[in-house]
């Protein structure tokens, strides 16, 4: 997914044409009742509605509903309404105008098009193609049945909750499909019923910065720590509180630890380029907001132009998500810290503006906002 | 394709509305008929381009296509197929596009079926409409467009809200709209009026089925969402005075009195301008209510939509309609015409005081209603206004016009014997009496106006009882005279009864439910009795399942009586893991019209769980009284008076023959 589906030439013509033949319809519905022919009779009139209620009368009085004294003091009052009815119906007949036909047949013929086009064009995408799930499912249907057997693991581990393994092997997979809060439970769940190890305390801290949508808190810190004291070797650890110092502004803390770990990496690491490449960061001044390491991995094959790219987009999707909906403050902060870190200072006091707006009604959010912008060095 | 293609049918419908503003306007000036009929075949048009927008739109939903936004954020493709349809109108920019489809689709109806009208007033009325369809269409693609694309879609949408999957969503909304926006049309025939300067009896017979329509769904889509939140919020409440309620209420009260003003204007072509002036407040509460929901000026359940540039749009729109009608009708309302008199002791005294009183409670509702938000802008304090303000101000209000709801259709038109009167409805008053002594020695505990307010109920049925006796001599007359007499009496009558019954039905309901409801809360394992109200409620073991988008645990629980088994319940907790959130759906067992009401809490650790069980006596009554009153409603609609056209009065005149 990811890629702008542009709508091939054809199509094009058939959408266009499909407009074109709904402006007709509509200008036709204004032009046909100008060239039809007078049908003044086609109409109802006050007299008709009072000579029914004299009927109704008749009909009451013949079924003994009303006395007869009444209804002869009704049928005088609506005789009298339909005298004054008849006197005041339009005694003019019905003209025709056409110079004023001629002027709504060209608002129609003239202004019809130029209005939907006017108002359409900013507001539409006509270059977009419509996305239904039956074709999504043909094209890659695995995000699918990883979902459904997500489910089918989840079902089984909520009737064996002690099952280690069952939440060592679901874990990395809620990781990677971005449930991270999700995955943040079953590392827990892993760690109480598998033990202690260096690398599932890394796991969860990476879970947990990831929630936190990359910004190593706290708590993640706390776990990294952990893992860093059971194993002061482990890679992931090690790169984590790397970037916990880095976030911290502490850049030769960080600069440290990483080329510490590459001097003790083997050569083949997987993960060597990704260090590197944040060991560059800190020493040259960043272009790149801390991603998590899947999209790191991701983008590891990309040329730099694409990554940036890819990089932009990401955050320009965070950017309209929080446009639609924007009441959670993490987004909001992740967003400010993305743009601060692509050295977009000015897009990031913006985003700022605009978190306090959108959290503006709640007491509790605006604080936690406050708080984090503040952290980010735009407080106040 | 599809997506794009209904956006520019929206954007063409909003042409379309622009057009009919104006040229039908020039038309009725120049008295023009090809101009006027413009009117006719626009809103026609408009009826089929909203129409294909909102297909448009329930098919993306349906397809799961997230590349339009509005699908994305309220739509999950595991939903099931129902859900996906309702989900169409279950957040703010699908519901105003329903809004206006409805709109649309009044336009649509008086265009197709107002042969009866003048053709200057079908004009005028068409001309008013599409004022406010504009209005709506540019606030709906302007700051509400369902349309909007994504350019790289997601592979799963973010889910509806839960307490919204739900059957109620698919009729509640729809239904409510019906009856909020079908007052558009007495609006437009109001302002049309004012604009011709010309009113009459004749009007109000024209406007007539249109408001009665109206009022039927509105009073059916507010017992649909009372019952609504009474089974799925898991606590048994029907009624919250929610502002979001309120604002469904006010239009009812100020819609109901109209209903009868028009009665006075239609018979004895007196109340014009109060006529008048209720249809534009009806609308404008309308509006009002739109405002407060669409807003977001208020937070509860409803408020699904936050967002400062939709509500200055939309209280643009209100300031719009609201001050240029009332603008409108204090420059032209002294021009009318004043007509008939009547004695204070008359038919005409009686709906007059009817309006009194369903005014007054409406401004009590508004007031409720506002007054909190005023303090909270103003003084920035939060407070809020509930159910001890309304049963002080609003309560005796109800109770007053419920005593006078028997005397009414018995008065006659003009100078009525109010004596007389009584004497006729003693019966129904002796029936009252003993209704309230019967509940008195039955009552164990609760307020002592229980009885009261029975007996109250029940005089209110036996009145309307006593109406069509009286109408038909069931007592005085031979049988035969009576079923002939019963058939040719006019069907609003019949609708009048029903409907002033269904009055007291609800009446009854509301105080059963109210005094005598009987509840029982606690932490229940396994094999665990609860009892309550003479039942005995076993919890049997809970399960879990699987959804089609959520996880839900079931209890089980087995109900019974002096030991023979009843049935079993089975209330659920559901948890739906893409928005994070559950809901709770209750049992319900009914009994008659009581109902026995199981909802769950949370399940602690031990696997035990909290339960909420009540026993609701007569709850059913409150739903099924709205119900016969929009009975009443339909047989009053289907008389054939409001169906008249020209041609009509012939088939009268045979119908009378065999009477003579």
């Amino acid at each position: 997914m990811g890629a702008v589906r542009a709508l091939p030439e054809a199509c094009q013509m058939t959408l266009w044409f499909v407009f074109a033949l709904m402006t007709v319809a509509a200008i036709f519905a204004v032009l046909w009742p100008l060239g039809r022919k007078e049908r003044a009779q086609d109409q109802g009139s006050e007299v008709a509605v009072y000579k029914d209620q004299l009927a109704e009368i008749e009909r009451d009085l013949a079924a003994g509903m009303i006395p007869a004294p009444d209804a002869e003091a009704a049928r005088v009052e609506i005789s009298r309404r339909l005298l004054a009815a008849a006197a005041s119906e339009p005694a003019t007949a019905p003209t025709s105008n056409v110079t004023w036909r001629r002027v709504a047949a060209v608002l129609a013929l003239a202004g019809l098009p130029l209005v939907s086009l006017g108002v359409y064009m900013p507001l539409g995408s006509p270059k977009l193609q419509d996305f239904p799930l039956a074709q999504r499912e043909r094209v890659p249907g695995k995000a699918q049945s990883l979902e459904n057997l997500v489910a089918q693991v989840q079902q089984h581990l909520e009737k064996n909750p002690t099952d280690g393994r069952g939440w060592n092997v679901l874990a990395p997979v809620l990781q990677r499909l971005g449930r991270f809060d999700d995955a943040v439970r079953a590392y827990r769940n892993s760690l109480t019923y598998n033990g202690e190890s260096s690398e599932r305390r890394a796991d969860l801290g990476e879970a947990l910065s990831a929630a936190a949508g990359g910004v190593v808190t706290a708590e993640a810190k706390t776990e990294f720590e952990r893992a860093h004291a059971l194993d002061a070797d482990d890679p992931k650890a090690n790169y984590f509180l790397g970037l916990a110092a880095e976030q911290d502004g502490r850049k030769d803390d960080a600069a440290t630890i990483w080329r510490a770990l590459l001097a003790k990496a083997p050569a083949d690491a997987p993960w060597r380029v990704l260090v590197q490449t944040s060991l560059a960061r800190v020493g040259g001044g960043g272009t790149m907001p801390a991603l998590s390491d899947e999209a790191i991995a991701a983008s590891k094959d990309m040329a730099e132009g694409d990554r940036n790219a890819m990089v932009r987009g990401m955050v320009e999707r965070l950017a309209t998500r929080l446009k639609q909906n924007g009441d959670d403050v993490e987004s909001w902060l992740r967003l400010v810290r993305a743009y601060l870190v692509m050295g977009e200072r000015d897009k990031a006091m913006g985003a700022s503006a605009d978190a306090r707006q959108a959290v503006g009604s709640d007491g509790e959010r605006l604080r936690q906002l406050n708080e984090g912008l503040r952290t980010l060095g735009l407080g106040g | 394709m599809i997506a794009e293609s209904g956006h520019y049918a929206l954007v063409l419908a909003l042409g379309l509305a622009l057009i009919q503003s104006v040229v039908p306007l020039i038309g009725a000036r120049l008295r023009d008929v090809a101009l006027m009929n413009v009117a006719r075949s626009t809103a026609l048009a408009q009826l089929l381009f909203v129409g294909a927008s909102f297909i448009a739109l329930v098919m993306l939903h349906v397809n799961s296509d997230f590349s339009v936004a509005n699908v994305y954020e309220n739509s999950h493709s595991m939903k099931p197929l129902l859900y996906k349809i309702t989900g169409v109108w279950g957040n703010h920019e699908g519901s105003m596009l329903l809004w206006v489809s409805i709109l649309a689709l009044f336009g649509g109806l008086v265009a197709a079926f107002g042969n009866n009208l003048p053709l200057s007033l079908r004009a005028h009325v068409l001309a008013v409409q599409a004022w406010v369809a504009s209005a709506f269409y540019l606030f709906i693609l302007v700051t509400s467009n369902p349309f909007l694309r994504i350019a790289s879609p997601p592979i799963e949408g973010r889910d509806l809200n839960p307490v919204l999957q739900d059957i109620g969503l698919a009729v509640h909304p729809p239904m409510l709209y019906l009856g909020y926006v079908g007052f558009s049309i007495s609006f437009s025939f109001a302002i049309a009026a004012l604009m011709e300067g010309r009113i009459d009896a004749a009007w109000a017979r024209w406007v007539r089925p249109w408001t009665l329509v109206a009022w039927i769904f509105l009073t059916l889509g507010i017992a649909m969402g009372s019952y609504w939140a009474y089974y799925e919020l898991g606590w048994g409440g029907w009624w919250f005075w929610d502002p979001v309620e309120n604002a469904s209420l006010m239009p009812w009260l100020s819609g109901t009195a109209l209903l009868h003003s028009a009665l006075v204007m239609e018979k004895r072509n007196a109340l014009k301008v109060w006529t008048i002036l209720l249809s534009i407040l009806t609308f404008s509460l309308s509006l009002l209510g739109t405002f407060l929901v669409r807003s977001g000026v208020i937070t509860s359940v409803h408020a699904f939509a936050t967002d400062p540039t939709r509500g200055v749009f939309i209280l643009l729109i209100l300031c719009l309609f609201i001050g240029g009608s009332l603008s409108l009708f204090a420059g032209r309302a002294t021009s009318l015409k004043q007509g008939g008199l009547f004695a204070p002791i008359s038919r005409e005294g009686a709906l007059v005081l009817n309006n009194l009183l369903l005014t007054v409670a409406c401004a009590v509702v508004l007031f409720g209603t506002l007054y909190p938000l005023a303090m909270e802008m103003l003084a920035d304090f939060k407070m809020s206004v509930g159910a001890p303000f309304y049963n002080l101000t609003f309560a005796p209000l109800f109770t007053l016009l419920l005593l006078a709801v028997p005397f009414g259709p018995m008065l006659a038109w003009k100078r009525g014997d109010l004596l007389g009167v009584t004497q006729r409805l003693l019966a129904a008053g002796v029936a009252g009496l003993v209704a309230v002594a019967i509940a008195w020695g039955w009552a164990t505990g609760g307020s002592t106006l229980a009885p009261l307010a029975i007996g109250l109920g029940v005089f209110v049925i036996a009145g309307a009882v006593t109406d069509i006796v009286e109408r038909t001599g069931l007592v005085r007359l031979p049988f035969a005279t009576v079923l002939h007499r019963a058939r040719g009496l006019p069907r609003s009558s019949w609708g009048t009864a029903f409907a002033h019954a269904g009055l007291g039905v609800a009446l009854i309901g509301i105080v059963c439910e109210t005094t005598w409801n009987s509840e029982y809360i606690a932490t229940m394992k396994q094999n665990d009795v609860a009892h309550i109200s003479g039942f005995d409620v076993k919890l049997d073991g809970v399960l879990q399942r699987q959804g089609p988008n959520y996880r839900e645990m079931i209890a089980e629980f087995n109900v019974s009586r002096d030991g023979a088994p009843l049935s079993v319940m089975t209330p659920s907790k559901r948890s739906f893991t893409t928005r994070g959130s559950s809901t709770t759906e209750a049992a319900l067992l009914t009994r008659g019209a009581s109902q026995l009401y199981i909802s769950l809490g949370d399940a602690n650790a031990e696997g035990a769980i909290a339960v909420r069980i009540y026993y609701k006596p007569m709850v059913l009554l409150i739903w099924w009284g709205p119900v016969l009153m929009a009975f009443g409603g339909v047989l009053s609609l289907s008389d054939r008076r409001l169906r008249v056209g020209a041609p009509k009065p012939a088939r009268a005149k045979q119908r009378l023959q065999p009477a003579e």
